[in-house]
């Protein structure tokens, strides 16, 4: 289900405070992110950000097309390594 | 025959059911579009008169995303979600369910027909 319209969409005020910040002084740097569920909004984008996955942060560098994603879309949770004894898997 | 939208050529079935012959448009918007043209919905393909079918036609043109433009859309948007990376485009590229359901058992639209892996044990009959 989606989220009520009357919230606006989530995101996180602290990751919003920092990115606002590096934009007015136009600096840039990582900003490692446990929240996954944050929203991507339009102030993120040309920013990397480091999105834990419950193991390691992969840095995710926002594009605009990535607007209203969540972060944690782009750092994957899961490792498939193939099953046992499948041969190496048709790759795109 | 009647021709709208490109190539689909329904007949002999009442207009509404007919025109969900058309893709993206199903019987509810069939349905609408005879509201809209002010065509009884009763009524079969091959009674509808010239000018009822320019009316569908035009109502259709206008107003509906339907075949090649329609499928080009989605495609276009299965691709975005490739290019940027995101956990749904990476279901769409391996072939395998994108909305959560399990893939344990069953998901076999996605995966296609089963491959079974040789060396498996069938359990002892009894």
């Amino acid at each position: 289900m989606g989220r009520s319209l009357k919230k606006g969409p989530y995101v996180n005020p602290k990751i919003l405070k920092k990115v606002r910040k590096m934009n007015e002084t136009g600096e840039k740097k990582v900003i490692k992110v446990w929240d996954r569920a944050c929203t991507i909004v339009p102030e993120f984008i040309g920013h990397t950000f480091a999105v834990y996955n419950g193991q390691k942060f992969i840095p995710v560098y926002v594009t605009e097309q990535m607007v209203g994603h969540r972060l944690g879309e782009f750092s994957l949770t899961r490792t498939f390594r193939g099953h046992a004894g499948q041969k190496v898997a048709k790759k795109k | 025959m009647a021709r709208i939208a490109g190539v689909d050529i329904p007949d002999n079935k009442k207009v509404p059911y007919s025109l969900a012959y058309i893709f993206g448009i199903g019987i509810k918007s069939g349905f609408k579009i005879c509201e809209q043209a002010g065509v009884d919905p009763e009524k079969r393909v091959k009674d509808l008169t010239e000018e009822e079918i320019a009316k569908i036609r035009k109502i259709i043109e206008t107003e509906y995303k339907v075949e090649g433009d329609l499928r080009k859309e989605i495609a276009m948007n299965i691709k975005r979600l490739i290019e940027i990376g995101c956990y749904r485009g990476v279901r769409h590229r391996l072939g395998l369910p994108v909305r959560g359901q399990r893939t344990r058992t069953n998901a076999r639209t996605r995966k296609g027909p089963r491959k079974t892996v040789a060396g498996k044990k069938k359990a002892p009959k009894k």
